[in-house]
């Protein structure tokens, strides 16, 4: 993990240490995301011989990919199901939010053959698309190749790769899972952005309205959704993914808040 | 017949191994570049292996990230690589050189501008870190037409029908990594090279460098006895990064080195 990420993410590498987990920060490059990943190859390469390479994120060299997005699809195939049984049909959109993309090719893709159901992935749009400070390769970025795989990244006119910002740490990197390049380019989903204001806005609302406390990334996605739904008419019906709890992400909401824990 | 070729042949009647140092271009600063390519051919170096800076070398240990970073400081790009190169050859063209990198500065530029550009600046081939052969065939037509050599990485853990795809593929020079990790490892085990280097043979057929872990005179010595190149990088680098701030120690001390090398390996 990034040491930019071991300070935002705190609470979770905490629960990780209490499970067990030695937790190394990275402190080379950006010391985010891309960089864990970088030093993640690094340390594999080198020990080789007694060394699984396991990836929480669906983007990075074949087959990843693919298998990350197949173990995630249990959300996917889970809500088909759930739609069928609560609504007697399935929804008009889906919205999940995009950094490497794994729980949103995780909802979307048992959905492909349903051609009425509309997808759209959230990015980190962070201080605004205007700029350079955020994290939306789908949005702004051009095809490249990182981490193995090609797919939409965020990279200067030399082919360097641009630090990003996010709120979020979970949506922080500067790629995309490959397989959501594809559904950009066949234009089966659509890829938007929310900024780390509009994210807030979302957290609070989900928190105060429903007693649901998203994850900062899931927020990116109750944000869009609270767009998307003002255009929609009330009987249509929209799933949203919630990837994670919010729990995690208190200190950084606290801090916001002028609050120190 | 490409340049590496007619080094590494000529080499061969002489019974002799090529030196082949790497250094990051634009470390650590650009102007810096060229004079120090100047001084390693000076010190007895054959082929140079010039390493365009990118801003994630996953292959790379901290010695190279940190050269990466100091060329990146000042914008070090491919385009100002391609121009070390050309201002290189008005003064050598015999010294083949091999520019050594990630894959997407040179896709962020095209595949055929770049292999235009290459070829017009003097280079003679190509080692792209990312690229493995398998995903390569269509840079490597478009490389291939030009005469640029693809220069391909074995590792100890490359399988025996992976290194037959490579000999088809690869062309100019293979670089076999000596160990299992990334730059700027140590303890390299000159045996393991051996039989690994057997192996090797029996599907390639171009000559074989051998990096990763040849720090002095001795380690390439003992490499040049079972290989046909060996290839020098984050020895030379660390001494680019302490003299940073005096580009005349610097290449002294690259120089000192180069010629220790080149002693031992020649005895």
């Amino acid at each position: 993990m990034g040491s930019t990420d071991v300070e935002r993410q705190k609470l979770n590498v905490y629960r990780m240490k209490l499970l067990g987990a030695e937790v190394e920060a990275v402190e080379s490059g950006t010391k985010t995301l891309k960089d864990a990943m970088n030093e993640a190859m690094r340390h594999w390469v080198t020990h080789v011989d007694d060394t699984f390479y396991v990836i929480g994120t669906a983007a990075g060299p074949h087959p990843y990919p693919m298998l990350v997005r197949d173990f995630q699809s249990v959300i996917g195939r889970e809500c088909i199901r759930q739609c069928d049984e609560q609504l007697g049909r399935q929804p008009d959109a889906l919205v999940a939010c995009v950094g490497g993309g794994s729980n949103a090719i995780g909802l979307f893709h048992p959905y492909l053959g349903y051609e009425d159901v509309a997808m759209y992935g959230v990015e980190a749009g962070g201080l605004g698309l205007d700029g350079d400070d955020h994290a939306a390769p789908l949005c702004k970025g051009r095809p490249g190749v990182l981490h193995g795989n090609r797919t939409y990244l965020m990279e200067d006119d030399n082919g360097q790769i641009m630090g990003t910002h996010s709120i979020s740490a979970g949506l922080d990197y500067p790629g995309v899972g490959p397989e959501h390049s594809w559904l950009k380019d066949v234009k089966r989903a659509n890829y938007v952005a929310a900024t780390d204001a509009e994210a807030l806005d979302g957290f609070y609302k989900l928190t105060q309205l429903e007693g649901i406390m998203p994850a900062l990334e899931s927020s990116h996605a109750v944000a869009y959704a609270m767009k998307l739904a003002a255009t929609m008419d009330k009987d249509q019906v929209i799933v949203v993914n919630l990837s994670g709890r919010g729990d995690k992400d208190i200190h950084t909401i606290a801090s916001l808040d002028g609050i120190t824990a | 017949m490409s340049r590496i070729t007619t080094v590494l042949n000529a080499l061969k009647e002489q019974n002799r191994q090529a030196l082949i140092p790497y250094i990051t271009a634009g470390d650590p600063t650009k102007e810096a570049t060229v004079p120090m390519m100047h001084a390693l051919v000076e010190a007895g170096c054959d082929i140079i292996e010039l390493g365009v800076p990118f801003s994630d070398p996953m292959a790379d240990g901290p010695t190279i990230q940190l050269a990466c970073e100091r060329a990146l400081e000042h914008g070090t790009s491919l385009t100002d690589v391609l121009a070390m190169v050309s201002e290189f050859r008005q003064k050598d063209a015999d010294t083949a050189v091999v520019l050594m990198g990630y894959l997407n500065p040179v896709e962020a530029m095209g595949y055929d501008t770049f292999v235009n550009r290459a070829v017009e600046a003097g280079v003679d081939g190509v080692l792209l870190v990312d690229l493995p052969p398998e995903e390569a065939t269509e840079v490597e037509d478009i490389f291939k037409a030009k005469d640029l050599d693809m220069v391909y990485l074995i590792a100890p853990t490359t399988t025996d029908a992976r290194i037959e795809k490579i000999g088809q593929s690869g062309s100019g020079y293979v670089y076999y990594v000596s160990l299992k990790g990334v730059t700027g490892s140590k303890a390299l085990d000159v045996d393991d090279v051996a039989r690994n280097l057997e192996r090797i043979r029996k599907h390639v057929s171009v000559p074989v460098g051998v990096g990763f872990g040849i720090t002095n005179g001795e380690t390439a010595a003992q490499v040049a006895k079972v290989a046909d190149g060996v290839i020098v990088g984050s020895a030379i680098v660390n001494r680019i990064a302490a003299n940073a701030d005096n580009p005349a120690q610097a290449q002294a001390e690259v120089s000192e080195l180069m010629r220790e090398m080149r002693t031992a390996m020649d005895q």
